[in-house]
């Protein structure tokens, strides 16, 4: 009994037993979902069915409204281990296309964002002229952007990887600014007046003062920043009719009515979107731990 | 000598618009004047330094100051814009000038009204509605649970990061063509920030003020509204201002994967298949115009809600 309190205390449990949970509710939202359309078929064309066969059926068809669990596995598995990594068919060719678009533009968009964040805390001008418009900028909706940005890009002879990079560093530099600017304005107090007393310039200051107050906030922004900028790259390559990537993968899954195509690269996408921000973290335990916080 | 050189800068800037709206299309080609647009642009950073001094200052002049140098930087963009696409002739099916854009607008309203019904009015408010609907009671409901809020959390931060628009195929495929299929990803893309704001919200009640409700001995109704959701609040606010930017962007991704033949998502992709750029470009001004409305109204609504707390006290 003690042991199941102890257990019922830790998180990994808790997480566990809801994960459980939304697996067993899967499973029986796939049987009435999958079950009923198969009814439905059948009943159109007069056949006669029984509930073992609906049964079978539901955790089965090609087709299904709601593929099942073990489905996508299969379908990851599949697709990852019994086609080259260089074929088509494969999912980690087209998870490499947009994993590329997604850091080329999670680095655009960071070093933009940091530069524009050491812009506005030193430049009073460039902080009351251009923040509104760094906020304003995020509620035009990106997706608007993104076949624009391809279309004009690809007509100057710029296409692949750099149009679907420039949407991700676009998602991605707001949350770096945001976090940049606050970081920078939260040196201590204390420190700041003792540099002021040493006499120090605005660049000793900034390499010695600002630059470390501001990291702790920079990483929690980046994190955020490479989640935007992975669904930037996965939406860049909607619109544009992209030939691989995971987003074309959503589309032509969607195309074509393969919806365990579409769960497979859903899967995907979020493995990626996990692993992405757990080695942000990692660099950031790594670097602040050196300094003695984390 | 202050005076001279902002009149100066004001002269420049209007002899720059002036080339930029009536000169034939094509100036820069041929002519001298692409240094003027460059002298334009040290004037309005003149200018802008100029207002940001007067508007940090005790002047009475410091309030509309404060609004003009954002507006400055955004009608110098405007410009320099409107002044490259014509000064070189840009052809249309790269980019349309900004006038183009606005003349496209007024000529084709009632057709942009009816996309922004369809993808507005109905997908995204329906669909925030219920999305934040839904966050706030699960929040409220798992509060008190430690078990239930240690397993959700994590989820909901992995849940984040998950790029939630890749289920707009499945939901177009569950609910059909029309605006529902928009509305249950913008439900499902609103219910995760809503449920972690508001839990930290509503945890982030001082103990100190329940055992005050405590010894009032006041009801749960009590506890709750006059306790709880004061606190929660800023909290709950944060999360509708990220929310009306995400269920926009998540019905326009929406309708990339299929719709009936109306929707700002439809009228970008096909717009832009026909290279009607003027159009797109109409469209996105609707869009911004539209997500940043409904950002001030909620920060409005914030200032007056939470106007006890100490991130709106002092921006005033």
């Amino acid at each position: 009994m003690t042991t199941l309190k102890q257990l019922a205390n830790k998180q990994w449990f808790a997480v566990l037993v809801l994960v459980i949970g939304i697996i067993i509710i899967w499973y029986i939202a796939a049987l009435l979902m999958n079950g009923n359309q198969m009814i439905n078929m059948l009943e159109r064309t007069g056949q006669s069915w029984t509930y073992t066969q609906i049964f079978e059926g539901a955790y089965g068809i090609q087709r299904p409204p709601l593929p099942v669990p073990h489905q996508v596995a299969y379908e990851l598995y599949d697709s990852i281990f019994n086609n080259a990594i260089t074929s088509k068919r494969s999912l980690l060719y087209h998870t490499q296309i947009t994993l590329n678009s997604t850091l080329l533009g999670f680095i655009l968009g960071s070093l933009l964002g940091i530069i524009i964040a050491i812009g506005i805390v030193h430049n009073r001008t460039l902080d009351t002229s251009l923040m509104p418009w760094v906020i304003a900028s995020q509620t035009v909706p990106i997706l608007a952007i993104a076949p624009i940005v391809v279309v004009v890009l690809g007509s100057m002879n710029l296409t692949g990887i750099l149009p679907k990079a420039i949407i991700s560093m676009y998602l991605s530099f707001f949350p770096v600014v945001i976090g940049m600017v606050k970081g920078l304005r939260s040196a201590d107090k204390l420190h700041t007046e003792l540099m002021i007393t040493y006499n120090a310039s605005t660049q000793q200051m900034f390499w010695k003062l600002r630059w470390f107050s501001a990291q702790p906030y920079l990483f929690a922004s980046l994190k955020i920043g490479i989640a935007a900028a992975l669904v930037g790259a996965i939406v860049a390559e909607l619109p544009t009719g992209a030939q691989g990537g995971l987003g074309a993968r959503l589309l032509s899954g969607s195309y074509y009515g393969q919806t365990v195509q579409i769960w497979s690269a859903l899967v995907m996408s979020a493995l990626l979107g996990w692993v992405l921000i757990t080695l942000v973290g990692l660099a950031e335990r790594f670097i602040l731990l050196r300094r003695g916080i984390s | 000598m202050k005076t001279l050189l902002t009149l100066l800068a004001i002269t420049l800037l209007l002899l720059q618009s002036g080339i930029a709206l009536f000169l034939p299309k094509g100036f820069y080609q041929g002519t001298f004047l692409l240094p003027l647009l460059l002298l334009s642009l040290f004037a309005a950073g003149y200018l802008m330094s100029r207002m940001t001094q007067i508007a940090d200052s005790a002047s009475q002049w410091a309030k509309p100051c404060k609004l003009a140098v954002p507006a400055l930087f955004g009608l110098m963009i405007l410009l320099v814009w409107e002044a490259i696409v014509r000064g070189f002739d840009v052809p249309l099916v790269l980019m349309p000038a900004p006038t183009q854009v606005f003349v496209t607008l007024g000529n084709n309203l009632p057709l942009l009204w009816a996309d922004f019904q369809q993808t507005y009015l109905k997908a995204v408010v329906a669909g925030y509605v219920m999305g934040c609907g839904l966050g706030f009671i699960t929040a409220k409901l798992v509060v008190r649970n430690a078990f239930l809020q240690k397993g959700l959390l994590p989820l909901g931060n992995f849940m984040a990061s998950i790029p939630i628009i890749g289920i707009a195929p499945i939901m177009v495929m569950w609910f059909g063509f029309d605006w529902q299929s928009k509305a249950a990803v913008v439900v499902i893309m609103t219910f995760f920030p809503m449920l972690i704001n508001t839990l930290a919200g509503l945890r982030s009640v001082d103990p100190l003020h329940a055992d005050l409700m405590h010894t009032y001995a006041a009801g749960k109704g009590q506890i709750f509204f006059k306790n709880q959701l004061p606190q929660a609040m800023p909290f709950i606010f944060n999360a509708l201002k990220l929310n009306s930017t995400l269920a926009l962007i998540g019905a326009i991704v929406a309708e990339f994967f299929g719709t009936p033949i109306v929707g700002m998502g439809f009228r970008i992709s096909a717009e832009v298949g026909r290279m009607n750029m003027d159009m797109v470009w109409a469209t996105i001004f609707v869009a911004a115009l539209a997500g940043s409305l409904s950002y001030g109204a909620l920060t409005l609504l914030e200032r007056r809600v939470t106007f006890w707390h100490p991130s709106v006290r002092s921006g005033r």
